[in-house]
């Protein structure tokens, strides 16, 4: 497999507060990557400065080899990274399908268009005219996910997609890893549920504070030491 | 759609608009007005000219701050501009005044473009301060022009206003003396350019650039990472609004028939006064305007005799709309009554959206790994 997306010793952070401190993350394609991690720990702001939302200090982030540091979100988009942002952040104002058409029309061409959302989520098509707010939590997730698919990516950055939902809806919206996989897609996931996240990864990277604590395949590393990682002392 | 859709959907849209007549009726107003100077007297038709012209310049600025996020402060630079390049299109080039109009809504907008690569390098309440340095500058450079009159001013002279098109026909026509006739094609041009504003307004916003506008107007940051271009999207709303404002600001004056810096490039009657129809109105709302023009307007003959009190009035109106209608009467009216005559959106922009790094704690905490 070859790598997709490699981050270098990434610096980054809001005004003069810094979130991230040196962080090195390898996606290789079509792979899972769960970045998991306390509340806090730096997880959204990684996917943030790799979609170009968030500024970078320090570091680089190469794109198949290229740097993409610095580069605007809408450049990072046409290059086939896309983020479905927490807290789904739909545009209150657009009816669901105008949220999906927006992304249809400035993302890249591929297989994912109106249908292709739709099949994989079919009740977005059932309620495509009512505002994209108006949908229950679950909804609105599939509904932000449909969005980001529809500029085509190569390599999903999915943020906190199961918070505030209720674990029958998550595994709903976890049932369609697989079948995003089948397409081809690479997916970077920040959990805070731990369970969710090394059920769907082959890998997980653990961040505490901004930095790397532990990377590897769940299996190998076993629940323990993930714990470990995650909470920062031996609890 | 089942009927649990409709509900939600009722309860979070209050603003879907029931009025299924807007469209027939927004027309037949429009012909209405179209058709009025057959029956009524010059004095009436002066008055909805300065209606109809604020209207225009409302709507602009409202697109510029209620929609693309751009408080400016500075919109009487393209209404300045517009005046000058209207009065020096008639002086130097013989061109008569419509397309001297014409001319000077294209100046304030390449005029525009260097300006804003400057002001778009700041954000917030710097680049409301730098759209007003802006017009200064422009003003003072308009002060320099001595074939116009330098910083005194000029008139226009009679043979510009004798190249108006439309005039000898309509005298005939009407049966009425030159000035009515004039009168009545000033008029005409007002309530086109009023009628431009709103429809191009209206289709703007139903658009596809549109959705991409509206998506900016409710999440910048969610409509970037969409790979929305939000830097160009502000940039032509800036553009066209300047447009806009030029065209607008030559018809103002080629109505009045005299332009002076001080006249042309004034921050009260053509940015204050402008904002605080929106802000009266309706902010991001295309009705806003137009009920704030009227509303100004109607106060205006009623209390301008009263001098400096009815400006601090007017103040105080203002404040008070802010602290208690924040969208403006009509965004109070559409809440009210769950009406909306211009269907643009489909939930209003109160239901606003946290700021990005807001996190309901909630939400996030209590839950264990």
């Amino acid at each position: 497999m070859s790598t997709l997306l490699d981050v270098r010793g990434l610096d980054a952070g809001y005004g003069d507060f810094q979130a991230l401190f040196g962080v090195d993350l390898t996606v290789r394609e079509g792979e899972v990557v769960a970045v998991i991690g306390a509340n806090g720990a730096g997880k959204s702001t990684l996917l943030g400065a790799i979609a170009g939302l968030v500024e970078v200090r320090a570091g680089e982030i190469l794109h198949r080899g290229e740097p993409i540091t610095g580069l605007p979100a809408e450049a990072v988009v046409r290059r086939g990274i896309a983020l479905v942002p927490e807290g789904r952040r739909l545009f209150p104002s657009l009816s669901v399908e105008e949220n999906l058409r927006l992304a249809a029309a400035l993302g890249r061409p591929g297989p994912w268009d109106l249908d292709a959302v739709y099949a994989l989520f079919p009740v977005l098509r059932e309620r495509r005219d009512i505002p994209a707010t108006a949908l229950s939590g679950g909804q609105q997730q599939m509904c932000a996910i449909a969005r980001g698919l529809l500029t085509n990516p190569e390599l999903l950055l999915l943020d906190e997609a199961s918070l505030g939902l209720a674990p029958a809806v998550i595994r709903e919206i976890y049932a369609t890893v697989p079948r995003l996989r089948e397409q081809g897609i690479t997916l970077v996931v920040v959990e805070q549920d731990i369970g969710q996240a090394l059920q769907v990864a082959d890998r997980v990277c653990c961040l505490q504070e901004g930095r790397v604590t532990l990377e590897g395949r769940p299996a190998e590393l076993g629940r323990e030491r993930i714990r470990e990682a995650y909470f920062g002392t031996a609890a | 759609m089942s009927a649990g859709a409709r509900t939600t959907a009722a309860t979070a849209a209050p603003a879907r608009s029931p009025l299924r007549l807007s469209v027939p009726l927004t027309v037949l107003a429009f012909l209405v007005l179209t058709l009025l100077p057959l029956w009524t007297e010059r004095r009436v038709l002066n008055d909805l000219f300065g209606v109809l012209t604020l209207f225009a310049l409302a709507q602009y600025w409202n697109l510029l701050a209620g929609y693309a996020g751009l408080v400016s402060i500075g919109q009487h630079a393209y209404v300045g501009i517009g005046a000058y390049v209207l009065f020096a299109a008639g002086i130097f080039l013989g061109l008569d005044p419509l397309t001297g109009i014409l001319l000077a809504g294209i100046a304030a907008a390449a005029l525009s473009v260097p300006a804003g690569l400057f002001i778009f390098r700041l954000g917030g309440a710097y680049f409301a301060v730098a759209t007003w340095v802006a017009a200064e500058i422009f003003r003072l450079l308009a002060a320099r022009i001595t074939p116009l009159g330098g910083g005194a001013g000029t008139s226009l002279p009679p043979s510009v206003m004798e190249l108006l098109p439309g005039v000898v026909e309509i005298r005939h026509l009407f049966g009425v003396p030159t000035g009515a006739a004039r009168d009545i094609v000033l008029y005409w041009t007002a309530l086109a350019l009023a009628a431009f504003a709103l429809w191009m307004s209206w289709a703007l916003l139903r658009s596809r650039p549109g959705l991409a506008l509206a998506a900016v107007r409710d999440d910048e940051r969610a409509a970037a990472g969409l790979g929305v271009d939000v830097r160009a999207v502000k940039f032509l709303v800036h553009v066209f609004a300047a447009f806009g404002a030029g065209a607008t600001g030559a018809l103002i004056f080629l109505d009045i028939g005299r332009i002076s810096p001080a006249a042309a490039f004034s921050v009260l009657d053509w940015t204050a006064y402008v904002i605080f129809v929106v802000v009266l109105g309706g902010f991001g709302r295309l009705e806003g305007p137009l009920l704030g023009a009227v509303l100004f307007f109607v106060l205006e003959k009623a209390f301008a005799d009263y001098g400096s009190w009815y400006l601090m009035a007017l103040g105080l109106l203002g404040v008070l709309v802010m602290l208690f209608a924040p969208h403006g009467l009509w965004g109070w009216l559409e809440r009210r009554f769950a009406l909306e005559w211009f269907a643009t959106r489909r939930v209003p922009p109160a239901s606003a959206v946290p700021p990005y790094d807001s996190r309901s704690s909630t939400q996030r905490e209590g839950r264990s790994p």
